[in-house]
């Protein structure tokens, strides 16, 4: 294919990119920008050149382990639900733009911390990058068919071009904004795209091999079984071969989460918590969809293709050997694409890193607390843009010089086992709170120091000396020291073995330093809020512990540089708008302080941030006892409150009750009294009225007998009627205190009314008043016979007080009820005025418009016959209907 | 003679009452209720009222009141007689202008002294 040719492809194509990108920038709020799909799109990103070229090569010669670099994601995947979301809720949270922020932040805004993790990232990436612009480079020269033309110069180089444009990509893409923690849409939608290309036309190419060179699966698979090292790569080697699977797996599941363009995409780019529910099950599939074809594209290139070829490029050579160059340029553009996305969204993210994490905390912070927000701003994106080019360049570069003698899936596992080195402190501190920033210093420097003598050193020293003898020997001829066989284990690849042994001594000295060394307050702090983050979502700026001093105004000047003047009023309000604080407010609290923080870490990263309001605050030290105090007071507070009014509730209610029953017990002692000066007073009247009768009779001798004998008859009927009303008083009070025994029998009732009947009769054909019982059948019931009496009597005798002489008529009967009895007296007299007829049943309630001629009644005979009937669990009340006369009726059970 | 109104519902007090003021040469009415002592007074203008206060119809209290109101009676004494015998009470039926709070039971001879007394 026409060299110059491909170059305008190649040109067109990074042309549809830019627009694709600089459309999504523009329609930002799409919904085909902002879904889960493009989220997972993006993940794909895992996918580089490695995969699209290095796994058919590996499968070629060593079989189906290409297969651990997939199976660690896809194992890892569930775990995000817990894992994933959990560091974006952080990160959103914190404002974290990188995994470099990240690990620092946890380890409270720990400078050297970030810039070691970043030093890490960029040593293991560079190489890694520059693999992917072999793949371009190398692609290029097999689809042009231009083997004898070797670039001679950096210039001549088209690989160099396209970094170059690569760059330009990144650079115009990925600092729109100021704050690296924030979305670039642009770049993850030409991801989200490649990420379809590279998989299409990977298919094809797999179903072209699979389905027009061979006569399907079991063809391919039938022909390459004849192969002479075909069992050597189809079988499972031992225990030894299990182990190097194990451990390639778990490299790969931590490269998932720590590879920075995987930190990158998964976290920084997250829109929602919810994709992650989408990605847990389109991801595995994307991945398993992308490796169903390569076993039979490595047998098929392994069958057709012989003599000096790169397994590599079976993907490649395939199509083109059968002269179908669109096909070849289907399969080139795939792996374009692969490329692509993997350098633009690793410089993006390594950038990130290398300006918030390295260049801006050592060495541009003086420069920035000078400058004006605008220039500052543009300060800040220069050193990212800067970075970018640097990066591709150096990683060109290291292409030129370095890269020829490895193939692209061992400088990948290179890659994975450094980056592995951040596992320790990034996961174990995620569920730990004691891990401490010395520990994870030294478990990294320990863990990237043994994967360079285990596995970069004799790389190293193999290109540089051509001599074997460093690997076979081991340093100074220690046979214990073999890079590739340390302390006698011998049984690993190198890349297995350097992982063992770098996360055994990392894992190690983290562990063990953590636990050794306590770290200071601000660790802590972090380290709390990271492990329990969601105990302090709720806080949020409150979970950040700090004393000292700070004025708002200086604070606010910080935050002028970076965010410009209408940022800082807009940020400043809302802090003021949410926490209630008072814009007049001079002096700065330890929420303010961190919500300056996080709004300056996407900008500058977290430890820069903190320099920066460092710089304008007097912090004071807190003891670590005193942060974990205040933590778990925090926590408490919003727990207590919670029962506090839960609490008072409950004693409002309680109050309530208390107020009610109080009433109550006011209203029954004001009854009481009264009840007490009633019966005085009822007492009093009839003493009254002897005392005077019998002093008036000591004086009166000259009094006829007449008048004596009346005066002496008063005394007599007072007398009785004091005596009456004490009876009374006292059986009421009986019956009121349950004292009373009844002596419960079962009775005729007719007979009963009788007797009551027949025990007043005298006074009744005195007064010429009829009663009239109709007696019905036999009615028994259970009750005591001297208290139904009582009652009978009581309720005749009011009839009789009531009645009109000569016309008077009470009637009196009994009747069987469900419930039981029914007696009813009624009259035909005046009837109850309707002012009285609620209170008849009262104590000492006597009618005002009773006979002037006072009866002889104490006012207690209702109450008392209330108190007998309800005894006998029955009710007794008065027809309020009823017109000619009174009429009472009382119930009984039987 | 000086004229008496006795207002009781408690005809046995009355009847005492009645001879002792009568032997004392006092021209005795008798009423049982409030609103039949308003009648007699203002029929007979008595020089001095005897009242209970617990009476049905118009009570003690009213019947004062009625009289305190009445010009005609400007110059009758009135007297409480009466069970009611709390400070309260006595304290309540002197700020509303009785002349005299008595309570029962009484002794005659005391009784009449107080209201010759009074008269004089």
């Amino acid at each position: 294919m026409n060299n110059y040719l491909l170059i305008s492809i190649i040109i067109a194509y990074l042309a549809l990119l830019f627009l694709i990108a600089f459309w999504a920038e523009r329609n930002s709020k799409s919904k085909w920008i902002n879904n889960p799909y493009i989220y997972v799109l993006s993940l794909a990103v895992y996918c580089s050149a490695w995969t699209y070229y290095g796994s058919v090569g590996i499968a070629s010669q060593s079989g189906i382990s290409f297969l651990t670099i997939y199976l660690g994601p896809v194992i890892s995947l569930p775990l995000w639900i817990l894992v994933m979301r959990k560091i974006i809720r952080v990160s959103k949270q914190h404002k974290i733009s990188s995994i470099a922020d990240f690990i620092s932040l946890r380890y409270g805004n720990n400078r050297f911390l970030g810039a070691l993790v970043t030093v890490i990232c960029v040593f293991a990436i560079v190489p890694y990058i520059s693999l992917q612009l072999k793949a371009i480079s190398e692609t290029f020269e097999i689809i042009t068919d231009d083997t004898s033309y070797v670039s001679t110069s950096v210039f001549d180089d088209s690989t160099f071009y396209i970094s170059v444009l690569l760059a330009v990509f990144v650079a115009f893409f990925g600092t729109q904004a100021t704050d690296a923690s924030q979305r670039r849409k642009g770049i993850m939608t030409t991801v989200a795209v490649e990420s379809i290309l590279k998989l299409v036309f990977f298919l094809i190419v797999g179903v072209y091999v699979t389905f027009f060179l061979f006569d399907g699966t079991s063809d391919i698979y039938k022909q390459a079984s004849q192969l002479d090292n075909f069992k050597q790569i189809t079988s499972f080697n031992g225990l030894e071969s299990g182990f190097n699977w194990l451990f390639t797996i778990m490299l790969s599941f931590f490269a998932i989460f720590l590879l920075p363009r995987q930190f990158h995409v998964a976290v920084v780019e997250n829109d929602r918590e919810r994709y992650l529910k989408k990605a847990i099950w389109l991801f595995p599939l994307y991945l398993l969809l992308f490796n169903v074809f390569v076993i039979f594209i490595a047998w098929g290139g392994n069958l057709t293709l012989t003599g000096d070829v790169n397994n590599d490029y079976y993907t490649l050579l395939l199509p083109l050997q059968n002269n179908n160059i669109v096909l070849a340029m289907l399969v080139f553009l795939g792996g374009f694409s692969a490329v692509i996305s993997m350098v633009v969204v690793s410089t993006l993210a390594l950038s990130t890193m290398v300006s918030n994490n390295l260049i801006i905390p050592y060495g541009f912070l003086d420069k920035f607390i000078k400058g004006n927000p605008e220039k500052n701003a543009n300060y800040i994106k220069n050193i990212r843009r800067i970075s970018i080019f640097s990066l591709i360049i150096i990683a060109y570069f290291f292409y030129i010089k370095f890269s020829y003698e490895l193939s692209l899936f061992s400088i990948g596992l290179i890659s994975f086992a450094v980056i592995a080195q951040l596992a320790p402190s990034f996961f174990i501190g995620l569920y730990w709170n004691r891990g401490s920033a010395k520990a994870a210093k030294i478990g990294m420097i320990i863990g990237v120091l043994i994967v360079v003598y285990t596995l970069i050193l004799p790389f190293v020293v193999n290109v540089l000396t051509g001599n074997n003898s460093f690997v076979e020997k081991g340093l100074f001829d220690i046979k214990l020291l073999k890079p590739y066989q340390l302390f006698g284990m011998d049984f690993l690849s190198p890349e297995a073995h350097a992982f063992f042994w770098s996360m055994f001594f990392n894992t190690f000295s983290y562990l063990t330093i953590s636990l050794l060394s306590k770290g200071n307050y601000r660790e802590r702090n972090y380290a709390e809020m990271f492990v329990n983050s969601s105990n302090y979502a709720n806080l949020q700026d409150g979970a950040f512990i700090w004393k000292g001093e700070a004025y708002v105004s200086d604070i606010r000047s910080v935050l002028n540089r970076f965010l410009g003047e209408e940022r800082t009023e807009r940020a400043l309000h809302l802090f003021n708008l949410k926490y209630k604080v008072s814009k007049e407010e001079e002096m700065a609290d330890a929420r303010l302080i961190n919500f300056s923080e996080k709004l300056l870490t996407g900008s500058i990263g977290s430890a820069s941030a903190r320099i920066l309001i460092g710089s304008v605050a007097k912090e004071e030290p807190v003891s670590l006892l005193e942060v974990l105090k205040i933590l778990e007071e925090s926590k408490e507070t919003i727990a207590i409150n919670k029962a506090l009014k839960e609490k008072s509730e409950e004693l409002i209610v309680l109050t309530e009750r208390l107020k009610s029953a109080n009433t109550e017990l006011l209203e029954q002692d004001r009854l009481k009294d009264e009840f007490l000066d009633t019966v005085a007073h009822e007492l009093k009247t009839p003493i009254t009225s002897i005392k005077a009768a019998s002093e008036v009779l000591v004086e009166g001798d000259d009094m006829p007998s007449e008048l004596r004998t009346k005066f002496l008859d008063n005394i007599v009927s007072d007398s009785d009627r004091l005596a009456r009303l004490i009876h009374n008083i006292l059986d009421l009070e009986k019956l009121s205190g349950g004292q009373e025994q009844l002596e419960i029998e079962s009775n005729q009732i007719d007979k009963t009314i009788d007797k009551a009947i027949h025990g007043i009769s005298q006074i009744a054909s005195n007064c010429k008043v009829k009663i009239i019982h109709q007696n019905g059948e036999e009615i028994f019931a259970n009750y005591d016979e001297d208290r139904m009496l009582q009652v009978l009597t009581n309720l005749l005798s009011n009839a009789l007080k009531f009645s009109e002489s000569e016309k008077g008529t009470i009637w009196i009967t009994a009747t069987q009820k469900k419930k039981g009895i029914e007696v009813v007296v009624e009259d035909n007299g005046k009837g109850i005025p309707k002012e009285d007829i609620n209170y008849v049943f009262d104590k000492f309630y006597q009618s005002k418009h009773q006979n002037i001629k006072k009866p002889i009644g104490s006012g207690l005979g209702l109450a008392i016959s209330k108190k007998i009937i309800e005894s006998h669990k029955g009710k007794i009340w008065v027809d309020k209907k009823y017109k000619k006369g009174a009429r009472f009726l009382f119930t009984i059970p039987n | 003679m000086k004229k008496i109104l006795i207002v009781d519902d408690e005809p046995n007090i009355v009847m005492s009452l009645e001879y002792t003021f009568k032997k004392k040469n006092f021209e005795v009415y008798i009423a049982r209720d409030g609103s039949e002592a308003l009648q007699i007074a203002e029929d007979k203008i008595p020089d001095v009222v005897l009242l209970d206060i617990m009476m049905p119809n118009v009570d003690g209290y009213e019947t004062l009141k009625q009289i305190k109101k009445n010009k005609h009676l400007k110059h009758t004494k009135v007297v409480f007689l009466t069970a009611k015998n709390k400070a309260t009470d006595i304290e309540k039926g002197l700020q509303m202008g009785a002349d005299k709070y008595l309570t029962k039971p009484f002794s005659v001879k005391k009784l009449v002294s107080e209201i010759n007394e009074l008269l004089n």
